[in-house]
């Protein structure tokens, strides 16, 4: 394999507080070269917080601790609030869950997209509107002069994510990392922003990082999955093979979902062992 | 148990309404549990809230156990039909103590709100009575689910409405609360109407579902029709495809249909 774009390793995200410390990600190591890679796990697992710490945005309040976090040839752990303004957006960027939050409600989509582009490149307001324009067409906006023109309150959820991605695009990151894209959507409008995100990301050659609590979209979707609980990955497999995976906290996931296809009675529940949140060959 | 005839809601005036509910009309046996699926927008919570009586501007006919309903429900009614909804940490007091959430109903409805009564509608959704004086800020999820169940249960309910009791949920603790309700189910012969975006939650818990679409019904079909991937309308099958993840060639047909 290639140079990896981005390189993490034994990750620590501690929170201080009056009752003792919250251990949020406990030695989490991973690589990321140019693909789809997944990050699964419940609410709470620390997937989340693993994506905010490689932008460097976790809480002021919480310790974030690591061997090594490292894009391309910048150490992000030590890198000054200058350098990451330059990395934030620019070759690294994030899609949140939902665009209602994400989106300034008092400004025009396209001022919005456009100021994404003139933040990080020299150009005119006329280049950058065409620019703009380019991008809402790719992301499969037909009328792309009206959402231009819109409000962000005037958009469907399914547009406003596209008009997310759009404005994440612009600068042509190296990095996407997506954080529940296509969870506050409906079931055929996520897999039609997933496609266009799946279409830019493989045309561009970006590495992206998928964090989604959604096991059999994530199978279906990315190249390779970190499997999350209690702050570590249990397991690493490749999407495909995500129904032969060997811990028993995946296949306990896996099998407490209702099927479609099949009739069950009775769902399988999760039994959690305490030994899942033990780094390896150090449990009890 | 639940008869539905020529319902419409529309919200806000007439000529620039919106039209929410269409000329929908279904049928709920006793004992049965219905599913009712749907993208947003489709219609399928406010259907239920026209028949729990949360929204008053329907017309139409709807009948629960044999009465017809009118724009307001008796006390009757509010004891036979209870709701569980999507988001407990909503639905539940947040300063009230979990004894007193139980309670409250109980209160209205002058029936006996004795001890013995709140720690056995605990243990019928599988807590205990410690959980008795304690907030729902200071209990998971998951327990929060089952308190709101077991708030809609101690009335005794004949009618159970869910919507989207599991959305909110990790799947791990979705399994808990769908055999919770499964159970409870079958224990004391209660008639669902579930309302879900979630084609396997509802093949799961139902036998038969309605898919909604824009304020209408498109197709009423049995949960064993589905599994057999033989629904007769396109837009069922297409929820069904959708909800086996992402397949490029899938999504490829999705934009074709929607251009043609």
């Amino acid at each position: 394999m290639a140079e990896p774009l981005l390189r993490v390793e034994d990750l620590h995200i501690t929170y201080h507080t009056p009752k003792g410390p919250v251990r949020a990600v406990r030695g989490v190591s991973f690589d990321l070269g140019r693909e789809k890679l997944g990050i699964v796990g419940e609410s709470g697992s620390g997937k989340s917080q693993t994506g905010r710490a490689i932008l460097r945005l976790t809480d002021r309040r919480a310790e974030v601790r690591a061997r090594m976090l490292r894009f391309a040839d910048i150490d992000l752990l030590s890198a000054d609030e200058r350098t990451l303004r330059q990395v934030r957006g620019k070759r690294i960027s994030m899609i949140l869950q939902d665009p209602k939050f994400s989106l300034n409600p008092v400004m025009t989509v396209g001022r919005q997209i456009d100021e994404a582009f003139l933040v990080h490149e020299t150009a005119s307001r006329a280049d950058a509107r065409q620019r703009t324009l380019e991008m809402l067409r790719a992301v499969r906006i037909r009328d792309a002069e009206r959402v231009y023109h819109a409000y962000p309150h005037e958009l469907s959820g399914g547009m406003g994510q596209r008009v997310m991605i759009a404005m994440m695009m612009i600068p042509k990151p190296d990095i996407i990392i997506a954080d529940e894209p296509t969870s506050a959507l409906d079931v055929t409008i996520s897999l039609q922003v997933l496609a266009i995100l799946d279409d830019m990301v493989t045309r561009l050659g970006m590495g992206l990082i998928f964090i989604s609590h959604d096991l059999s979209l994530v199978a279906s979707f990315c190249d390779r999955v970190l499997i999350m609980y209690a702050g570590r990955i249990v397991e690493t497999c490749r999407a495909s093979e995500l129904d032969k995976a060997r811990h028993p906290y995946t296949q306990g996931l896996l099998s407490c979902l209702p099927s479609l296809d099949q009739k069950t009675d009775r769902l399988r529940t999760l039994v959690r062992d305490p030994s899942w949140a033990e780094p390896e060959g150090t449990g009890p | 148990m639940i008869e539905i005839e020529d319902l419409n809601v529309v919200f806000g005036r007439a000529e620039r309404g919106v039209h929410a509910v269409r000329d929908l009309s279904l049928r709920v046996e006793e004992g049965e549990s219905f599913g009712l699926v749907g993208e947003s927008g489709s219609g399928k919570s406010t259907v239920l809230r026209a028949i729990a009586g949360l929204i008053t501007d329907w017309n139409g006919r709807i009948s629960v156990a044999g009465q017809p309903q009118g724009k307001r429900r008796d006390r009757h009614f509010r004891r036979q039909v209870q709701m569980v909804f999507q988001d407990p940490y909503g639905s539940l007091h947040p300063r009230h103590t979990i004894d007193r959430i139980l309670k409250e109903p109980l209160k209205i409805h002058r029936m006996e709100a004795s001890r013995e009564r709140i720690v056995q509608a605990l243990e019928e959704v599988g807590l205990d009575a410690t959980f008795r004086f304690r907030f729902p800020h200071q209990i998971s999820g998951g327990q929060r689910q089952r308190i709101a169940v077991a708030r809609a249960l101690i009335m005794e309910p004949s009618v159970l409405f869910l919507d989207e009791p599991t959305s909110a949920l990790d799947v791990s603790i979705q399994a808990e609360i769908l055999n919770l309700l499964a159970r409870l189910r079958r224990e004391r012969g209660l008639t669902y109407l579930l309302v879900s975006h979630d084609l396997a939650v509802v093949g799961h818990m139902c036998e038969r579902l309605a898919v909604m679409r824009q304020g209408q019904v498109v197709e009423v079909l049995a949960v064993e029709q589905l599994r057999q991937s033989t629904p007769d309308h396109p837009y069922t099958r297409r929820l069904f495809q959708a909800a086996h993840g992402y397949d490029p060639a899938f999504v490829a047909q999705l934009a074709d249909e929607a251009l043609g």
